[in-house]
């Protein structure tokens, strides 16, 4: 349940996210979402691709301080309110949430990429309010399935 | 106007005969009180009564920084502690302290020379002067302030920090003299600049030093404060600010040398130079009572004339620093090492990250960068993780260094690795 993150430092620098993207492109590896996070030194890319453990591979080989972490997805309905609940049961499972973003937005539900701070807690909170989470695969593959 | 003319305008005779009689006296001194160098002569097979005179000076063993922190803090006095009424220190290259120590008559010496140098600059006791070096265990705060005041100027002892309150004050007291480092008088008088308040103060000297500057900076701080500048050279493990400092002539920097024996040697043979040939500057001290030095080597670069200046005065100059000899940097008038760096930044983990020191000047201010790779085992992709980091790097060099430094997260392999001897330093402070 848990899907692997690809992170990546990346200095203030012209020109650098390109340069991530590139590589990217050149090992086919698809990004099916991402979040970017700027101070003002530096920035925290952080991707769900299609494969994160060669994507890994290839950025470091070409310089990048490139990382894999654990993140979980969890899958809430598009209507008012649903994102306010996930949250309210996070808050009362007492789980802190490092960071967030949309993993991907497509017909009826929307995915959210969280890193929290207890993965088996809130997996368990989660799976007690009848959320339901992304598998590795379906998170990788996240566009593919929603063409189908 | 010359303070001391019986010291200062001596002829070179009279002066050599002088340095004989008090070098004398002080290895006497010395070998009888301070184990140091009671060994440190007899490993040389040397008795006190060998060093005859001035001729016998290269005789004598060196000193350097390493020596005074190996006998940290006091191993080095010549008198009992009850002797010594101050102690001034300054931040060593492994976080611990190079100590000095003043008796009350070395107190007196360091405030006539400080006097020297500032009725050479033509203050006298109609003047305020603003005393904006630090005060506390550096030399220049302090040092400054007893020798105005023996000269009986008005001191206004502002110490560094608050730029606004030194120019209200430098306004409201009508300051005429400032003492500060010459990259912080021309951020004051960059203040004063965009405050439209030039006209409004009334400066007329500038005694500046504890940092290296050049000849087109002075004419610069000359311009637009409509002021004169002059040069004062010292280290504390000779005395502190006061060693030298340059007339009206600005042609070199006058050696009080009825205190100090100044020597140019070739740092790599130690040979000793030609007159006007660059080298290191070497320093022996024959009044001293705490801390006596023999042949104490600074690092500073120079070169030295015997020449008779046109100000009248017959004391050796030596010439603007050409640099080190070592890779000490001299940052807001603080002595950095690359290696307290590299000794701080092992506390974070076994071994040192990658890192880079970048001196710029900004705004006529000093700032100390420093670049670290951040390597695998610093990773995080939380963005509070890496802030930590940052501050804790900085919070560790802050305390080894006593200054605020930058502390810049760059990505792996960034920076260049030298094949040799690593380059740790980027200086982009441009001293033309």
């Amino acid at each position: 349940m848990l899907i692997k993150q690809l992170s990546v430092f990346i200095e203030n620098k012209q020109g650098r996210m390109e340069e991530v993207t590139q590589v990217l492109k050149d090992h086919n590896i698809n990004i099916a979402s991402f979040s970017l996070a700027d101070t003002s030194e530096y920035g925290m890319l952080r991707m769900i691709v299609s494969d994160p453990e060669e994507g890994k591979r290839v950025l470091k080989k070409e310089g990048f301080s490139a990382q894999l972490t654990d993140v979980i997805a969890v899958k809430i309905p598009q209507m008012p309110g649903t994102l306010h609940e996930v949250l309210k049961v996070m808050f009362d499972g007492n789980i802190s949430i490092e960071y967030m973003y949309t993993l991907a937005t497509a017909g009826r539900d929307t995915s959210i990429v969280m890193k929290v701070s207890d993965f088996n807690t809130a997996l368990e909170v989660l799976k007690k309010h009848g959320y339901e989470v992304c598998t590795a695969h379906e998170a990788y593959e996240i566009n593919n399935l929603n063409n189908k | 106007m010359i303070w001391n003319e019986t010291k200062e305008c001596m002829s070179r005779d009279e002066i050599h005969n002088m340095q004989g009689a008090r070098l004398r006296k002080t290895v006497s001194r010395v070998y009888h009180n301070v184990e140091f160098y009671r060994k440190k002569m007899q490993a040389l097979g040397l008795e006190p009564g060998d060093i005859k005179g001035l001729e016998d000076l290269n005789k004598l063993p060196f000193t350097t920084k390493q020596d005074l922190r190996d006998n940290y803090p006091f191993g080095l006095f010549a008198v009992p502690q009850s002797q010594v009424v101050r102690v001034h220190a300054s931040s060593g290259t492994t976080g611990k302290a190079t100590v000095v120590g003043y008796t009350r008559r070395d107190i007196e010496i360091w405030q006539e020379c400080v006097t020297r140098v500032l009725a050479m600059t033509g203050i006298g006791v109609h003047d305020n002067i603003q005393v904006a070096y630090g005060y506390g265990l550096f030399t220049g705060g302090l040092g400054l302030h007893y020798g105005a005041e023996n000269l009986g100027a008005t001191v206004i002892p502002m110490s560094t920090g608050n730029t606004k309150r030194l120019i209200t004050m430098m306004e409201d007291f009508k300051a005429t003299a400032i003492a500060c480092t010459p990259s912080y008088l021309l951020h004051i008088a960059e203040t004063l600049e965009e405050e439209g308040k030039l006209d409004k103060v009334n400066l007329k000297v500038a005694i500046c030093g504890a940092e290296p500057w050049t000849e087109n900076m002075r004419k610069e701080i000359e311009g637009k404060l409509n002021l004169r500048a002059y040069d004062i050279y010292g280290l504390s493990e000779i005395l502190g600010p006061g060693v030298a400092a340059d007339c009206d002539a600005h042609k070199g920097l006058h050696v009080y040398e009825d205190h100090f024996i100044p020597e140019i040697i070739n740092p790599d043979t130690l040979e000793p130079c030609k007159d006007g040939e660059v080298g290191e500057l070497v320093f022996t001290t024959i009044t001293k009572e705490a801390l006596p030095l023999f042949r104490y080597r600074t690092k500073d670069l120079t070169s030295i004339t015997y020449d008779p200046c046109e100000c009248g005065r017959t004391l050796a100059r030596i010439s603007r620093f050409k640099g080190r000899s070592d890779d000490m940097l001299i940052i807001r008038g603080v002595n950095v090492f690359p290696s307290q760096v590299e000794a701080a930044l092992l506390e974070i983990g076994e071994t040192s990250p990658h890192y880079i020191l970048i001196v710029d000047r900004i705004n006529n201010l000093d700032v100390l960068e420093i670049q670290v790779e951040v390597e695998e085992r610093f990773f995080s992709d939380e963005i509070k993780s890496l802030e930590r980091l940052t501050k804790k790097i900085s919070n560790l060099l802050q305390a080894a260094l006593g200054l605020a430094v930058k502390v810049k997260l760059v990505e792996p392999k960034t920076i260049a690795r030298s094949q040799g001897k690593a380059s740790r330093v980027i200086d982009r402070r441009k001293l033309i």
